[in-house]
């Protein structure tokens, strides 16, 4: 069943590709949790409980952990991000405002301007050293029915 | 913006299952959408705005008696140098809140074209370069442009405890002591009206800058009540997500074909987006600079004035808590794709305001959809657009026949409602 499901799915999303010149690419990474580009941490990007609304202002969680899953305290980051498909940037210049407890951060600032493809990059300078991250968020309107 | 968006993080899928069943559950629709279109198309309709956003940085924009006095100063020629020069010259309520003319013309011609009064309370941004962070804030920078209403902060401030002395305190209570003024004085103009304000008490000075702060309250009170109504596509969006067959006849066959283009082929919607048609943000799109030896520079200029300016929400007139700022307090300062980017103007009402872009480039919307179709090379910084042949990984050429901008011309009249004013 979930093969199947998985089948219909990639059907549908290559229908949606020659329709629409917004569409989302194939084969996007879509994980919030991953390791940095250099593999020296484990990063967790989690979204807000409730999904916010386009161009609402809105709070994510980090969550920094070295490569064998310990948490990362007194890590610093940069944020950046933009649409590829549009060569823009972020509306805002989101940032992490505090370690919430041990190697749990807040992200604050994030807001989408519109749907689609959104990539969010963090800089990490941390005891482990420094390295990056990028996350993809697919952001789409609320269904109509 | 009540509606929630959808996120799909765990799979791309989230929105592409039953990509064509969103008609399934009524009578045949005249025009077919797939699911995800009639999801864009629901998030167009004007109702999904919902109740104009609380403004945090003004306590008194809800309050009949700032509105009231605000009509009567957005009226008012004597606000202005010469005294022929109010906010209603160049935005009238008769027609669009603008002007019709490619610059605004005060005292002197203005720079840019002038943007609309209505959708002022959900933007987070005012002016085309996003330089104001608030309509009341906005409201002050005109009554001291030179080529505006060319006067002086304290001129007016001494104007109103004049003549509209019992209005002011009824909306903000007692005016603050001023003591003798000069007859004008402002940090912003001539160096005789700077050398004059910088001799001033500080104290007269913040005094002077509450009574103006409150001026430009007054204003945005009464703007506040200005706002777009619904237009044809409005109902055509609700008749398609309630499945309302008669209610598509709304738009015509070839109204529909320019929605479809504006969805797709035309990607306007990825700007235009949202119940009021713009995402609020700044895009450089190459329009053409009227002096090329000199373009403006845009939103990148914008961004530094905002930062300076003692009226923006973390100023000492605002009335919001610093919290309560969050468009400045994570301004995005860094981004080199804000040269020569300018705001997304809303497309309501747009057939009935010509002529169009941040200096009124373009006389006639077939001439702004030719120029999406040919995305020049921008005169400064870079266009967002991909640019036809260009060869991009990720972004795809506006593509657009003769017909398509025909289609998409015939649609945009269908964003034409009423104005929704007071009485």
């Amino acid at each position: 069943m979930l093969k199947r499901m998985t089948i219909s799915v990639a059907l549908a999303t290559a229908a949606l590709m020659t329709a629409g010149c917004m569409a989302t690419p194939k084969n996007l990474d879509l994980s919030l949790a991953k390791k940095s580009a250099s593999g020296v941490y484990y990063v967790e990007l989690l979204p807000p409980v409730q999904a916010p609304a386009i161009n609402q202002m809105h709070s994510w969680t980090v969550k920094l952990a070295t490569a064998d899953g310990a948490p990362v305290q007194g890590a610093k980051f940069l944020v950046d991000g933009g649409m590829p498909q549009h060569g823009h940037g972020l509306p805002t210049q989101p940032r992490v405002t505090r370690e919430r407890e041990a190697g749990t951060y807040t992200l604050d600032g994030m807001k989408f301007s519109m749907t689609g493809w959104w990539e969010m990059k963090l800089s990490i300078d941390g005891p482990q050293g420094a390295d990056k991250v990028t996350f993809n968020a697919v952001v789409n309107n609320p269904s109509a029915r | 913006m009540k509606t929630r968006v959808i996120w799909a993080f765990a799979a791309v899928a989230a929105f592409t299952a039953s990509v064509f069943a969103a008609q399934e559950l009524s009578a045949p629709l005249r025009d077919k959408w797939t699911a995800e279109e009639v999801a864009t198309i629901a998030s167009m309709r004007l109702k999904v705005a919902g109740e104009r956003p609380a403004d945090f940085s003004n306590a008194y924009e809800q309050k009949a008696e700032a509105a009231a006095l605000g009509r009567a100063l957005f009226n008012d020629t004597r606000l202005s140098k010469n005294g022929q020069v109010s906010c209603a010259s160049c935005h009238s309520a008769a027609g669009q809140f603008e002007d019709g003319r490619q610059f605004g013309q005060g005292v002197g011609t203005g720079k840019r074209r002038t943007m609309p009064v209505m959708g002022a309370a959900h933007a987070p941004f005012l002016f085309w370069d996003g330089r104001k962070d608030s309509a009341w804030s906005q409201a002050l920078g005109p009554l001291e442009d030179p080529a505006e209403h060319g006067g002086n902060r304290v001129a007016f401030v001494q104007l109103v405890l004049s003549h509209y002395k019992a209005q002011y305190q009824a909306a903000f209570g007692p005016a603050p002591a001023l003591g003798q003024l000069p007859e004008n004085a402002t940090p912003n103009g001539s160096d005789a009206e700077r050398a004059a304000w910088a001799a001033l008490p500080a104290k007269t000075r913040d005094g002077v800058n509450r009574v103006f702060a409150n001026m430009g309250k007054a204003i945005a009170a009464y703007e506040r009540n200005i706002a777009y109504g619904a237009s044809r596509f409005d109902q055509y969006a609700e008749a398609t997500v309630r499945g309302d067959a008669r209610g598509q006849e709304s738009l015509t066959h070839q109204e529909v074909r320019g929605l479809r283009a504006f969805l797709n082929k035309g990607q306007c919607v990825t700007c235009h987006n949202g119940p009021l048609l713009t995402d609020h943000a700044f895009h450089n799109t190459g329009v053409p600079p009227v002096d090329p030896k000199n373009p403006d520079r845009g939103r990148i200029d914008g961004l530094k004035q905002l930062l300076k300016d003692e009226f923006n929400c973390l100023g000492p007139y605002s009335d919001a808590k610093p919290e309560q700022c969050g468009e400045l307090q994570f301004l995005n300062t860094n981004d080199a794709g804000q040269l020569g980017a300018f705001r997304t103007p809303s497309l309501r009402n747009v057939a009935a305001r010509a002529p169009y872009m941040h200096a009124g480039q373009f006389a006639s919307l077939d001439q702004v959809l030719q120029h999406y179709a040919t995305s020049p090379k921008a005169a400064i910084g870079h266009s967002e657009l991909a640019r036809p042949g260009e060869k991009h990984a990720e972004r795809q050429t506006i593509r657009l026949s003769a017909t398509d901008i025909q289609d998409l011309a015939a649609f945009l009249h269908a964003f034409t409602g009423p104005v929704v004013q007071p009485k």
